[in-house]
């Protein structure tokens, strides 16, 4: 480059100035399109992987509940994920990664100094807050970490905050130093009683209404099982309860149709009328059937993914 | 040359477009026509008789200089021939392509009242490849910086033609799209084997060059709202987002498995080229030896039909209310999609998808006959009562038009919208209800054309170049 004949010193000078623009992962950087660079990375559990990425727009507009599309590099997949949290003045949003399929795994490959290829928002609706009484916010796995933001706004708006973490197992249960932060009361829970409550966030959330606890709102987030059991547990005692919907998505803003969803008999594009809904009204099985369409070819992406990363060892 | 008669060149048979054969096209994403070569293009050139008060002018939605361009074809200028066309039309090479030329200048083309009329589209994308490949698209001249900026929000075919525009007047161009790729309808809706992708990038690298700043996922509204872009330096605003809100049928079993929008199917397989899966992460439907049916007659169905047969798809439908004669299509596409080996079922309206486990299995169909014209002066389908009778579908497309996305109206409470949700705007300035705002293109015409949008967003600039001068 047109520093290189000035000496070394100038060399390693333009380097620094230009590694803002390089990306570590990307060969070719096409240097008319905004990367979106990675600042920190790191595992919270076996598979989950947090993120702080540089999008000072998105940063600037988001708000609790919404979330981003990211595709990983150009022949990658647009996939939706909740923003955890944002910091304007630092121009970053913090993602949350459950590593699955083949793009969340190809993700959580990825690290400090990497670039994602696009990242799109803020979009969805953001989370409906305001003082309810008592709230709890009930998250399942890799949930707890979608529920966070809206866990803080809840407690903002003046909420009794309650937060129920669900994992399989202790190394499965998210953030609870945060939480213990912002909220009031804090119930990790265990399937296999490895830590806190031995049994389903379900099991806790009904202990808490069978003490004779007044809850006004309850918050779900997690595994399509977990919401819709919830649902259940909520609807004898009218406990406005809401749920985020987490179907396949392309594009993220209304124009394709193919995140659609029944909520009151009614259809609904989740992408743009959600994520966030009244539990009490989705029809939980066409999600889950919805979401089986492409488990075929997610197998197989997958197969080839891991396949290749075995041939790269 | 221009000693053969009139006469003689009214007797020249309109020539034939090289095109892929049907039976190895109809399994590729290859373009299916070739295009003209010198001597085709030649020979065509002098079909057209020069008529001292041409039609075919009229007939263009931009008022190409039609007579023009043909006669320096025929006199193998075609790089002359390409900078007369530009003169009108931005994007030379995509609407040679995918304008319906039968309902517009050839329509009225005088030696088409005798003989079939000349081919000017073909000659259209005859000039602009040739340009393309032997010099590069050329760059026109740019005027001084005036030192104003204009937002366009959308990279379809009315943001390009505007942003061309502006920025050879010299003002700053920035140019927001919502998706990753540049080129709205042009990449993610009009397949690669009726519009490569290649065009539409050189086209996008063309105006890159003369100094527009292209941002890709901007969702304004979201990212950025109008009344921010006004406020951090942009001296005016064109929206020109397109009919991005697709419509079903709102009938039952619409959600099953395998029951598509028309913008979602084409969108994963020319967007996000699901058709390379799995080199391409984006899935779709495996069309393969599977019965699929498209539901509509515009080019949007024709476009989903004739990429699920691609896909592999046993048998192909086009399931349409009306008859032939009402489809919207281009004649052209509906003429290779029955080559392909796509059937037509007419007169037949879809009640009910029926499924099994979750997968669309069947549709419930009804016999229409054709009744009085309604407002769109096409006869009205009525049903024919107890005709209902079931079709084994595996996949279904719902091509039956496009509305507005709503995400601009809902974040800019004081532009003016008609009840379909389209903008309302001043038809001679473009202008809309809000101050430095303007429109253009399907956001304001509903789902229309290509050349429609270009001819839209070519006014457009006039009007905002007009605006930011006082």
């Amino acid at each position: 480059m047109i520093f290189f004949w000035v000496g070394r010193q100038n060399i390693v000078l333009s380097f620094l100035l230009l590694k803002k623009y390089i990306c570590r992962n990307f060969f070719y950087n096409n240097l008319h399109k905004f990367m979106y660079k990675i600042k920190s990375a790191e595992f919270l559990a076996p598979g989950i992987k947090r993120f702080v990425i540089e999008a000072p727009k998105i940063a600037a507009k988001r708000k609790a509940g919404q979330f981003v599309i990211i595709r990983v590099d150009s022949s990658g997949e647009r996939i939706p994920l909740t923003i955890a949290d944002s910091n304007a003045a630092e121009g970053t949003i913090t993602i949350i990664v459950q590593g699955i399929g083949k793009t969340t795994k190809q993700l959580n490959g990825l690290n400090s100094g990497d670039c994602i290829s696009d990242v799109v928002g803020p979009l969805g609706k953001p989370s409906h807050i305001e003082y309810f009484g008592t709230a709890v916010s009930i998250g399942g796995g890799v949930g707890t970490a979608i529920a966070f933001p809206t866990a803080v706004a809840l407690k903002q708006a003046g909420n009794h905050t309650i937060s129920i973490i669900g994992g399989r197992s202790k190394e499965l249960v998210l953030l609870e130093d945060e939480l213990k932060i912002i909220c009031d009361e804090v119930y990790p829970t265990t399937d296999d009683g490895s830590y806190g409550f031995h049994g389903f966030v379900t099991q806790k959330l009904q202990q808490l209404i069978d003490s004779g606890r007044k809850i006004d709102f309850v918050l779900a987030i997690g595994p399509i099982p977990m919401m819709k059991a919830i649902a259940e547990v909520t609807r004898p005692y009218g406990i406005k309860t809401v749920v985020s919907l987490n179907p396949v998505m392309v594009d993220g803003t209304g124009m394709c149709g193919g995140c659609r969803a029944t909520v009151d008999n009614k259809t609904v594009f989740v992408c743009v009328d959600g994520p966030e809904f009244d539990a009490h009204q989705v029809d939980f099985d066409l999600l889950v059937q919805r979401n089986m369409t492409y488990t075929a070819d997610e197998k197989k992406s997958l197969e080839k993914h891991e396949c290749r990363l075995n041939s790269l060892n | 040359m221009q000693e053969i008669s009139k006469k003689d060149r009214m007797k020249i048979p309109r020539q034939p477009m090289p095109e892929q054969q049907p039976d190895i096209r109809n399994s590729n994403f290859q373009e299916v026509n070739l295009g003209f070569t010198e001597e085709l293009a030649r020979m065509e050139a002098l079909r057209c008789i020069q008529c001292p008060k041409p039609t075919c002018t009229s007939g263009c939605p931009v008022g190409i200089n039609i007579r023009e361009f043909i006669n320096l074809v025929a006199e193998g200028d075609y790089l002359g021939a390409a900078a007369k066309i530009k003169q009108d039309n931005a994007l030379p090479a995509v609407c040679g392509r995918v304008c319906p030329q039968e309902e517009q200048c050839e329509a009225v083309c005088v030696v088409g009242k005798k003989n079939e009329p000349v081919a000017i589209g073909r000659l259209e994308r005859f000039v602009a490849d040739y340009e393309r490949e032997h010099v590069g698209i050329r760059q026109p001249e740019v005027k001084p910086k005036t030192g104003k900026r204009v937002a366009i929000i959308g990279s379809g075919p009315a943001g390009l033609s505007c942003a061309g525009d502006l920025i050879q007047m010299g003002h700053d161009v920035t140019v927001f799209e919502a998706l990753h790729e540049l080129g709205g309808v042009l990449v993610y809706g009009i397949p690669e084997f009726r519009l490569p992708k290649e065009i539409v990038k050189a086209e996008v690298d063309g105006l890159r060059k003369l100094g527009v700043d292209f941002q890709t996922n901007a969702v304004i509204g979201f990212t950025d709202t109008i009344d921010e872009l006004l406020a951090n330096g942009y001296d005016a605003v064109f929206i020109a987002v397109g009919a991005g809100l697709p419509y079903f049928m709102n009938i039952p079993g619409e959600n099953h498995n395998g029951v598509y929008s028309s913008n979602e199917f084409l969108t994963r397989v020319n967007l996000m080229k699901a058709y390379k899966f799995p080199e391409f992460d984006t899935p779709v439907f495996d069309c393969k030896g599977k019965n699929v049916a498209v539901f509509g007659g515009g080019n949007t169905a024709m476009d989903a039909v004739r990429t699920s047969k691609r896909l592999g798809a046993k048998n192909a439908y086009i399931i349409y209310r009306r008859s032939d004669a009402e489809m919207p299509a281009r004649k052209e596409e509906v003429h290779h999609a029955k080559e392909e080996g796509i059937q037509f079922l007419y007169l037949e309206n879809p009640l009910e998808f029926i499924g099994e486990n979750g997968w669309l299995k069947q549709v419930k169909l009804r016999k229409m006959e054709l009744g009085e014209p309604d407002a769109s002066g096409r006869r009205k389908p009525v049903p024919v009562p107890g005709s209902e009778h079931i079709m084994d579908i595996d996949m279904a497309v719902v091509a039956i038009g496009n509305g507005s996305n709503p995400i601009i109206q809902k974040t800019t409470p004081d532009i003016d919208y008609n009840k379909r949700g389209n903008i309302v705007v001043d038809e001679a300035t473009m202008k809309t209800s809000k101050k430095g705002v303007f429109a253009g293109g399907d956001i304001v015409t509903g789902g229309a054309t290509v050349i429609l949008a270009m001819g839209a967003g070519r006014k457009a600039a006039a009007a905002i170049n007009n605006y930011l001068s006082v």
